[in-house]
């Protein structure tokens, strides 16, 4: 019993980086229906921005991160205005496959800048060590990785529901065209999306370099992999389902890896992405919406 | 759209002049040439007589560490060889290409360095996977190899021109299990070992055979795959069943972030390791404190041909003390010129026998070698103290 908590308690430690990531997807996904494949490699960048603020800048950690954040932010508007913007009235399977190029564009160009070599992410000293509740040993970087996610959650919550920008998120997902009409500034929204998905991915980022040391231009790609599968299974577009996925992903695979086998784990993750879209295509927190004639 | 060009030009100059300043990334040359330039003899023009050996070794991605290591003492034995007069009078002109670990990267630079370079012997690939892809294309050109590092038991079985200047997995595994039963007394082991590698599965079915011939147990055979960052459920696992001993076959980089985990989950073993955690020390010391693993030489060995070579490697190398890696790129530099130099041509099939009856003095032990073309000599079982590798034993 033990031992089954300790591993979901390690499964919420990774599930929360997931659900980081996965926020970007389904915020992305929510306005303009486009599976965003370089989020993950927004997260490699993110995880790099933060090593060069916190090695070459010499900053403290929690201003690594909010560097790592802004770079990000611009780095994903600037993706969306010169990739996705041209192609918003063209097929959708340009745009996706538009996604798949600037990722593989991002992983080669950081390539080319940085080298193969794997980095190594300074030790954050006091994010070094466990903490021990009743015989559990939990990792200190668990406490900060989980509460900053659950607070991003909650706070885009707050800003699709309560603001004014949010306001026009909703319009701009529900009709674009009638958004439009009524003077709402659908670029300005969209970019606006763009950047606060890819502040997240950035900040997932370096969090995922801090919970496990190193940085290297292809880390983004299975934990992007994955988030995405987390998106999918709580439902694409719905911020509390990319959140609830991301949790039951990391659990799911640190369970497979304690009680089954290593090997397994990602066999049995990407499974479940099979599964969801052959049983529940609009994901558990999704709604069946029936197209309008 | 002009501005949002000018943007992104913008963007990527600032971008590349803080990587610049930042983070000095070593310039990758696609050809590099030794040649000495003291040598009296060296007015023979290098192009027209020299020999041309070749080497190609990983200097970017996972394992540049040991590519960059192999290179420096190839180039160093070289150098060495040219100062005293070079083969027969000859110089030799060593050709160093990247494979970036890959196999398939390996293939067509070999094939350069045959058809273009038109190489006599070829030094390398440094790891086990690049080195089961060349070699038969080695064996099929004619073209003798040596590999300095490929530690995997099929790199060199079937082939004729194909050689090695360190031990293969199953001997090194099952020397770290002897070492762990009998020097440490160990009863409980697990291995945590990567499924989708060679090198990593010699090691750790050597190690288990061996370790439960001795009468110790194996808790746990875990399988990872390449991309796994989080050990910790794992970890947790095996913490569950109690070992004494942890082996990791894998090399520096996931048995760091191993090693990291393994102290998070609290897990309180030896942890025990291959040749692949040559460097582990230096990026993560503090976690690898106590390790011990297998490796090929010890800088602290008193013996003078390995003095003789980390004084040199130190002089032409910033005072940088050499790898094991590097003593094995020195040795099987120096096992193909010395064979070279027997064979007095640079017939492929001449150079091949010369090889086969070297009988060397070399910097990580005396080496002869086997019918299989492995060499024949003693294991050093290494510990790691306050980031310094110091030889515990060395296992014959």
């Amino acid at each position: 019993m033990k031992d089954f908590l300790q591993q979901i308690i390690y499964g919420i430690n990774a599930g929360s980086i997931y659900a980081l990531i996965a926020l970007g997807y389904t915020m992305v996904y929510g306005i303009v229906k486009l599976i965003n494949f370089a989020h993950g490699d927004i997260l490699m960048m993110g995880a790099y921005f933060g090593l060069l603020a916190i090695t070459v800048l010499g900053l403290p950690f929690p201003l690594a991160i909010v560097i790592a954040m802004l770079v990000c932010a611009a780095f994903g508007m600037i993706i969306n205005k010169v990739a996705y913007k041209p192609l918003r009235n063209a097929p959708r399977i340009s745009a996706l496959i538009t996604a798949l190029g600037i990722s593989m564009f991002l992983e080669n160009y950081f390539v080319v800048q940085f080298g193969l070599e794997v980095r190594k992410m300074p030790e954050i000293a006091w994010l070094k060590g466990e903490v021990f509740i009743g015989g559990l040993s939990i990792p200190k970087v668990t406490f900060l990785i989980v509460g900053l996610s659950i607070a991003c959650m909650i706070a885009l919550q707050f800003i699709v529901r309560k603001t004014k920008v949010g306001k026009a998120m909703r319009a701009v997902s529900e009709d674009m065209q009638a958004a439009k009409l009524m003077g709402i500034n659908v670029d300005k929204t969209i970019s606006i999306t763009f950047a606060l998905g890819s502040a997240l991915g950035g900040l997932g980022g370096v969090l995922y370099s801090v919970a496990y040391y190193q940085v290297e231009p292809y880390m983004g790609i299975l934990p992007g992999l994955k988030a995405f599968v987390a998106a999918v299974l709580g439902g694409i577009g719905i911020i509390p389902g990319a959140m609830f996925g991301g949790f039951v992903m990391g659990i799911i695979e640190n369970l497979t890896k304690g009680f089954i086998s290593s090997s397994w784990s990602n066999a049995i993750l990407f499974g479940i992405l099979i599964l969801v879209l052959l049983f529940k295509p609009s994901g558990i927190f999704g709604k069946n919406t029936r197209e309008k004639v | 759209m002009k501005r949002a060009l000018a943007i992104i030009l913008s963007l990527v100059m600032m971008f590349s002049i803080l990587t610049l300043a930042g983070c000095s990334k070593e310039e990758v040359k696609d050809k590099e040439v030794v040649e000495d330039t003291d040598n009296p003899e060296g007015e023979t023009t290098p192009d027209a007589g020299a020999i041309k050996v070749g080497l190609i070794v990983p200097k970017t991605g996972q394992v540049a560490q040991y590519g960059i290591a192999v290179e420096n003492a190839a180039k160093l034995a070289v150098a060495e060889v040219n100062a005293a007069g070079g083969i027969n009078g000859q110089q030799v002109e060593l050709i160093s290409y990247d494979n970036k670990a890959d196999a398939a990267e390996s293939i067509s630079v070999f094939n350069r360095l045959v058809d273009n370079d038109k190489i006599v012997a070829l030094i390398g690939p440094v790891i086990s996977s690049t080195s089961l892809a060349v070699g038969p294309l080695a064996e099929e050109a004619g073209i003798p190899m040596i590999s300095p590092t490929a530690t995997n038991l099929n790199v060199t079985v079937g082939y004729d021109y194909v050689f090695r200047a360190c031990y293969i997995d199953p001997y090194q595994g099952g020397t770290v299990a002897k070492f762990a039963t009998e020097n440490l007394g160990a009863k409980k082991a697990a291995i945590l070992y990567n499924s989708g590698d060679d090198y990593s599965t010699g090691l750790a079915e050597a190690f288990k055979a061996t370790f439960e011939q001795a009468g110790g147990t194996i808790t746990n055979y875990e399988g990872y795959t390449v991309d796994d960052k989080d050990f910790k459920a794992v970890l947790t696992k095996i913490k569950g069943n109690g070992p004494e001993a942890l082996f990791v076959p894998d090399y520096y980089n996931t048995v760091g972030l191993i090693a990291g985990q393994v102290k998070e989950v609290g897990l309180d073993v030896t942890m025990l390791g291959g040749d692949g955690w040559d460097d582990v020390q230096k990026e993560y010391a503090e976690v690898m404190e106590g390790g011990f693993f297998a490796n090929h030489y010890a800088a602290d060995d008193p013996d003078p041909i390995v003095q003789d070579f980390i004084t040199a490697y130190k002089g032409a190398y910033n005072g940088e003390t050499p790898n094991a890696l590097a003593a094995l790129g020195y040795d099987a530099a120096k096992i193909m010129l010395a064979a070279i130099q027997t064979a007095g041509s640079t017939d492929g099939d001449a150079i091949r026998a010369a090889i086969k009856a070297t009988d060397l003095d070399a910097v990580a032990g005396h080496i002869t070698f086997d019918e299989n073309g492995d060499p024949l000599k003693a294991i050093s079982m290494i510990k790691i103290v306050a980031g310094e590798l110091k030889l515990e034993a060395k296992v014959q």
